[in-house]
């Protein structure tokens, strides 16, 4: 018969196994660098701010599922995750306020392509698209790291009371 | 043809929602008539031997409306999808309140503990 | 092309049926990663990259999300008295939308055979045709969600937003020290 857990007591969490661990930490800075190219290149190949956003998060997730919350939370802690969604939604409001400030201007309006348009085909082309592009990916991301975070903390126990891994959140 | 199916996987998950007993099978079910219901956006827009809608070469960018496919739902669904994962991550949030409450994921029981 | 879509559609259907009854949860989660993973690959042929790499990652995040929900659990299922008239009612109303969904893809035009090229002042034929002169994008789908339609994309960020925000509080732990 196992004894529960006494106050204050952290439950002991078997690691994951040094393959996982060494494999994850190689991999993670790769799968980081693949989601930027899917954001930045957004307006010429497939793929954009969304996609770009979702594979961000995964890579900061494949941390926290081989190495465990705590070490998670040190990459990319609890008050980042919530700066960052903020700042990606206001940024992109920014972005679309600025058509407004322009002469002759609407809400939305893709004021630098129309201003300072590029050569087609280029990665410096498309005015507001790629900036918007960068803005949801950060919002995305932040928000989807900070779910699973928060998802994978929760130690229910049926009928039990709360414990966390941390007595005390953010 | 194909749309009847993609309207008999709707039915699956519409089903799977109404007659399940178990909470995660009937976010699973939701989950499923969310698939369904992209799918078939997707489909409406397809044109046969058609490309996909992004230009490759400025040569083709006149009258590029004659060889491409649709891109109009395709840009309706991306939106749908993720914020579908979204809504997901909610229930799933429920879900686990719910089995932190009554210990069980059982709707039947769920509905007769009181308290 | 529309015997692979229709093969793909018929392993997607066979796939939700295994999720919806199998009894092991494991199980059903996995059969709804076969599905998803599935409608990616529909998603492919039918010639919309962008939704396959968006439809793939999310999928793989949704494995995640669901897997969390299910591991270490109490997966006990009652399996008291058969309810009759549920199954029932839920028999009638599907084959009544079968009905009607037959009689309606009856009337919408054939597979293959979208707006841009029938309808002459289709909003999709200006956004392909203007897509990249006007907003300087390649990719028309990003010109649209974006610079056409981004009205539309402030709306899901909201969307996005406010769902986050509901599951962060939902899941928030009650500390012993708030009275």
């Amino acid at each position: 018969m196992r004894r529960g857990l006494q106050s204050g007591e952290l439950p002991r969490v078997k690691k994951m196994s040094v393959i996982v661990r060494t494999v994850a930490r190689m991999v993670a800075g790769f799968i980081f660098l693949y989601g930027i190219y899917v954001v930045c290149y957004g307006h010429l190949s497939p793929g954009g701010g969304f996609g770009g956003g979702v594979v961000l998060a995964c890579s900061f997730i494949l941390l926290l599922l081989a190495y465990g919350k705590p070490y998670a939370l040190k990459v990319f802690g609890y008050r980042a995750a919530k700066s960052f969604d903020s700042f990606g939604a206001l940024l992109f409001l920014a972005l679309a306020l600025m058509g407004l400030v322009f002469s002759g201007g609407v809400f939305f309006l893709n004021a630098i392509q129309k201003t300072w348009p590029g050569h087609p085909l280029r990665l410096l082309n498309g005015g507001i698209i790629p900036l918007s592009n960068v803005a949801i990916a950060i919002k995305v991301s932040a928000s989807l790291f900070l779910v699973t975070v928060v998802l994978a903390a929760l130690r229910v126990t049926a009928r039990g009371a709360d414990r966390d891994f941390q007595s005390q959140e953010d | 043809m194909v749309y009847v199916l993609c309207m008999v996987l709707l039915m699956v998950g519409l089903v799977g929602i109404l007659t399940q007993k178990n909470l995660i099978k009937i976010i699973v079910s939701a989950a499923i008539m969310e698939y369904a219901a992209n799918l078939f956006f997707v489909m409406i827009g397809y044109k046969s031997s058609g490309t996909a809608p992004i230009i490759v070469s400025p040569a083709e960018a006149e009258k590029f409306s004659r060889i491409a496919v649709d891109p109009f739902p395709q840009a309706m669904v991306l939106t749908s999808i993720v914020i579908g994962l979204g809504v997901l991550t909610l229930l799933v949030a429920i879900a686990l309140r719910l089995y932190h409450r009554y210990g069980t994921y059982d709707i039947t029981e769920i509905r007769r503990l009181r308290g | 092309m529309v015997n692979l879509v229709a093969v793909l559609l018929v392993f997607m259907i066979v796939a939700s049926i295994i999720a919806i009854w199998t009894k092991n949860l494991l199980s059903s989660v996995i059969a709804v990663g076969a599905v998803g993973f599935g409608s990616s690959a529909v998603f492919l042929l039918l010639q919309a990259p962008d939704v396959a790499i968006t439809q793939t990652v999310v999928e793989v995040l949704t494995l995640v999300v669901l897997i969390r929900a299910t591991v270490g659990r109490d997966v006990r299922t009652v399996s008291g008295q058969r309810d009759l008239l549920g199954a029932a009612v839920a028999a009638g109303l599907v084959v009544v939308f079968l009905a009607f969904s037959v009689v309606a893809i009856a009337n919408l035009p054939a597979f293959g055979d979208p707006v841009v090229g029938r309808v002459p002042d289709a909003a999709a034929t200006t956004y392909l045709d203007r897509g990249l002169p006007d907003t300087g994008a390649a990719n028309i789908v990003a010109a649209i969600l974006i610079d056409f339609r981004g009205y539309d994309t402030l709306g899901e960020a909201t969307v996005m937003f406010v769902s986050i925000l509901g599951a962060v509080t939902l899941l928030r732990s009650r500390s012993r020290t708030l009275v």
